[in-house]
């Protein structure tokens, strides 16, 4: 699409990855000062209440050129706060958001600085996909050829004189995408824009967000579900109660979610079990004839089994899923959550929720 | 690991143009893309012409079974002129001066006659005098120095000029003395108490007067008028003639007056008078004259007392179509509102007060040019409808014709952006539309047709935006001239450009807020 890429244009999975540890800052160095350096989003210890809710409190990562950056939490974690706040729809109470080094009212044309997708239902139903475009490009300066080019882009050529008020929530999200890439941006930000999409969308969306990425540009993509982001995002910021729990690439944080632990598949599941927690090891039940071990390494746990004659099938490295390892991280938010919504801060377990309910 | 080959993208695409006119662009893009926002657009011009066409046609002057096609004189300012009055007279050749003294002014009401109340004696605006006129046909010009009813001595001239002399009532203990002297085509008038004493009262140039004029003695005494019943197209009331009677000695002449004897002439008068009249006379016995007399010489104004049809009689549908106005020009705003677009259009252009602006800008242009079509077609074709009916259509200058039909379009392009203001603060259709209707529409309904009593009416007119309404009020009122001044007759309390002033400062109020909160608010 554009033969100035410098990179990742043989294969999406080409890109090179940065070692990011859980916790720690990216390690893509001195980004910032780079000449041209307009693809990012440096977001700084943004803190917001609406009310006595704490929206966000103390925010800061930074979405880095040349990769997909899931953005992820549970549902009211901050995600879409975050990004109005980026887009200047929302002042934060403190803290600031930069986009390519500037606050987002400073920008000029800011479609050609930063193309976003925050709601895709926020459309006039009357006005067709078209018509939709042509009003934003209007706003920019754009012509109507641009709007037919991102249509194609999108792939919305057949519907696009239709209404969007007859679009499926698919179609919409395939719209707003044509809209973000309106101003050609080198920032792209889309809030769950994997919502309402058939099995083939999500195919299209994963190929297209990573064929963005793959051209230099910055790409923020949220989502409550980490299994959308699994095969897409290089790069993960995970939030919870409005700030960063992690910022790391996938590959680490995978790592640090598996490290340690072990597979065994065996058919003699509670004879294992009691010989490997004689061992010391922490064994947890992971299917019928599988359990995890943790705290000890796999050539030590094929000793103790064949001693006591168990029978076991396989002996593997726990390699853990991505969804596991979000679950992991989020937990604690995600209890804080439930409990908040049943019954306020001081109904802070089930026993106190039933006797609520039982009222 | 290459990571500081990592090449930020950069976009070949040009860069488009930045500036408000871009933002109108996108503004119009968005409005001409809903179909239903141009047709309730379209519709609202549409209801102007209609409900105008409907008032014209059923507004019927009809005389014995026929049209009336009454002839209304015009003065020489090109207004509609009532000019009516008993008038003793002599030819005055050239440059030359009349001096007289009134001594009484008295009236009576000769509606009794008429089966009227005989409630109404000498009318506050009766009037008896010197008088220098062209000649003796209706509207030619004058100038005439006169005692009143309550309004003490005047010199008028030219049916709409009028400035004050002597206050208080006339008697035998307190006659007043008036002089008009003429000298080319200037004339001055002095007043007096005593006859030797002599004061200028005033100086009318009555611009192309020729020297052979008629000049002599007048009375006359303005229509009774009662209001009974007002509604929107019109109103009903009692309306009866009034006679004035006036006594005058001391008269005496210089210069040329070629004539040799006085003539006393009924000016005006008769079956054909639009105005009610009840007729006149003369007695002279010496050197004192008494005269009675009947009518009025002034501005005709729209009234009771009068048949006549202003032009924006067919612009009656005004009120209407400004409702349609009304609803597409906030839903324009509250639209975006509701669907969450507005964070679309912040997004794209995140300087808010300019979008505002240019929303306003687009939707009063656009209610301008849908104003301007339906009120043009509703006067021009209003206008020759009425006339057809047989109704007398009140002349206005081309540029009162112009103020009333561009100032309506005018009140349709101020009233959207006061829409679209009331629309960004509320953000809910329902709310803004049913506040912009009570604020601008309600009260003129209230007051024009008279559900309120007058005076809470015309308040409603002043205070509220429906006082841009004002700007379609095509015939002045004027002090001098009795007349129910009321909304029902075409009467705002405010002047046109007033009126139209205080719906500017709302639309403005409004606008300057919602960009404050615009800006204030997360969107």
């Amino acid at each position: 699409m554009d033969s100035r890429n410098s990179f990742g244009a043989d294969r999406p999975g080409g890109r090179p990855r940065e070692s990011g540890i859980p916790g720690t800052a990216p390690s893509l160095p001195a980004v910032p000062s780079l000449p041209g350096m307009e693809a990012t989003i440096e977001v700084t210890d943004l803190r917001k209440r609406f009310g006595p809710a704490v929206a966000l409190d103390g925010m800061s990562f930074t979405v880095l050129p040349g990769q997909v950056t899931g953005f992820v939490g549970p549902n009211g974690a901050g995600k879409s706060t975050t990004m109005r706040v980026i887009l200047g729809l929302d002042a934060a109470d403190a803290g600031s958001a930069l986009v390519g080094g500037r606050p987002y009212r400073s920008l000029r044309h800011p479609l050609s600085h930063v193309g976003a997708l925050l709601d895709a239902a926020a459309l006039q139903p009357s006005r067709s996909a078209r018509n939709h475009l042509l009003w934003l490009a209007h706003s920019q300066g754009l012509t109507a050829g641009r709007v037919d080019e991102v249509i194609g882009q999108a792939g919305l050529a057949s519907a696009a004189l239709r209404k969007a008020g007859g679009y499926s929530l698919g179609m919409r999200q395939r719209l707003g995408i044509a809209a973000a890439l309106l101003g050609d941006p080198p920032v792209i930000m889309l809030d769950e824009p994997f919502n309402g999409m058939d099995p083939e969308g999500i195919v299209w969306m994963r190929g297209f967000l990573r064929s963005l990425a793959a051209q230099g540009r910055a790409v923020l993509v949220s989502s409550h579900l980490m299994s959308e982001l699994q095969d897409t995002a290089d790069h993960l910021v995970v939030i919870g109660r409005g700030k960063v729990i992690a910022d790391t690439s996938v590959a680490a944080l995978i790592a640090a979610a598996s490290s340690g632990r072990v597979t065994l598949r065996t058919t003699a599941r509670p004879d294992a079990m009691t010989v490997l927690a004689n061992t010391g090891a922490t064994v947890a039940t992971a299917g019928r004839d599988t359990l995890t071990i943790a705290g000890l390494a796999a050539d030590k746990i094929v000793a103790p089994l064949g001693e006591s004659r168990v029978p076991f099938a396989e002996v593997s490295a726990h390699r853990a899923t991505l969804e596991e390892a979000y679950l992991e991280l989020t937990r604690d938010a995600v209890e804080f959550r439930a409990a908040a919504a049943s019954g306020g801060p001081g109904a802070s377990s089930p026993q106190s929720d039933s006797k609520e309910a039982a009222r | 690991m290459t990571t500081g080959s990592i090449t930020s993208y950069r976009s070949d695409m040009r860069a488009g143009r930045d500036g408000f006119a871009q933002l109108l662009r996108a503004e119009w893009t968005k409005f001409t893309t809903v179909r239903g926002w141009v047709i309730g657009l379209v519709a609202g011009a549409l209801v102007i012409v209609l409900l105008g066409l409907f008032a014209a046609a059923s507004s019927h002057a009809t005389c014995n079974g026929q049209a009336c096609n009454h002839s209304v004189p015009v003065g020489p300012g090109g207004e509609a002129v009532t000019d009516s009055f008993y008038f003793v007279h002599r030819p005055l050749a050239g440059n030359g001066s009349i001096t007289v003294r009134v001594t009484s002014l008295t009236g009576g009401s000769t509606s009794h006659d008429l089966g009227g109340p005989a409630t109404a004696g000498l009318q506050p605006w009766s009037k008896a005098g010197i008088i220098i006129k062209e000649s003796i046909k209706q509207g030619s010009a004058y100038a005439a120095m006169m005692v009143t009813g309550s309004h003490g001595v005047r010199m008028q001239y030219d049916y709409t000029g009028d400035t004050a002399g002597l206050a208080g009532a006339v008697s035998t203990a307190s006659p007043r003395w008036m002089r008009l002297a003429r000298s080319g085509d200037t004339i001055t008038g002095y007043e007096s108490a005593n006859g030797t004493a002599w004061t200028k009262v005033g100086t009318a140039r009555l611009a192309g007067l020729s020297p052979a004029g008629q000049a002599g003695l007048f009375a006359t005494s303005p229509a009774y008028t009662q209001v009974t019943s007002q509604r929107l197209l019109g109103s009903g009331g009692i309306v009866g003639p009034t006679l004035a009677t006036a006594v005058f000695d001391h008269v005496s002449l210089h210069g040329t007056w070629p004539g040799g004897a006085w003539r006393g002439s009924l000016i005006g008068g008769g079956a054909s008078s639009v105005y009610p009249v009840q007729g006149g006379g003369y007695h002279q016995a010496g050197g004192r004259f008494t005269m009675g007399g009947s009518g009025d010489i002034a501005a005709a104004v729209a009234g009771a007392g009068n048949p006549g049809r202003a032009i924006e009689h067919s612009l009656v549908g005004a009120f209407a179509g400004l409702i349609a106005l009304v609803v597409v020009a906030a839903m324009f705003i509250t639209a975006e509102y509701r669907r969450g677009l507005i964070r679309t259009t912040l997004i794209a252009c995140p300087r808010r007060g300019r979008v505002l602006v240019a929303k306003a800008v687009v939707i009063g242009a656009v209610a301008f040019v849908a104003g301007l079509a339906g009120a043009a077609a509703a006067v021009t074709l209003g206008e020759r409808l009425l006339r057809d009916n047989g109704n007398f259509v009140y002349p206005v200058t081309p540029l009162t014709e112009v103020r009333v039909v561009a100032g309506t379009a005018a009140l349709f392009a101020v009233a959207a952006v006061l829409a679209v203001g009331i629309g960004a603060i509320l953000r809910r259709s329902a709310a803004a539309v049913t506040a912009v209707i009570v604020v601008i529409v309600l009260p003129y309904i209230l007051a024009v047709p008279h559900v309120l009593p007058v005076g809470a009416g015309q308040w409603l007119l002043r205070i509220t935006p429906a006082a841009g309404f004002a700007i379609q009020q095509s015939i002045p009122q004027y002090p001098q001239v009795s007349n129910a001044y009321t909304p029902s007759n075409g009467y705002y309390p405010l002047a046109p450009w007033a009126g139209f002033a205080v719906l500017c400062g709302y639309a403005a109020l409004a606008l300057g807020l919602a960009i404050v909160l615009l800006r204030r608010r997360d969107a």
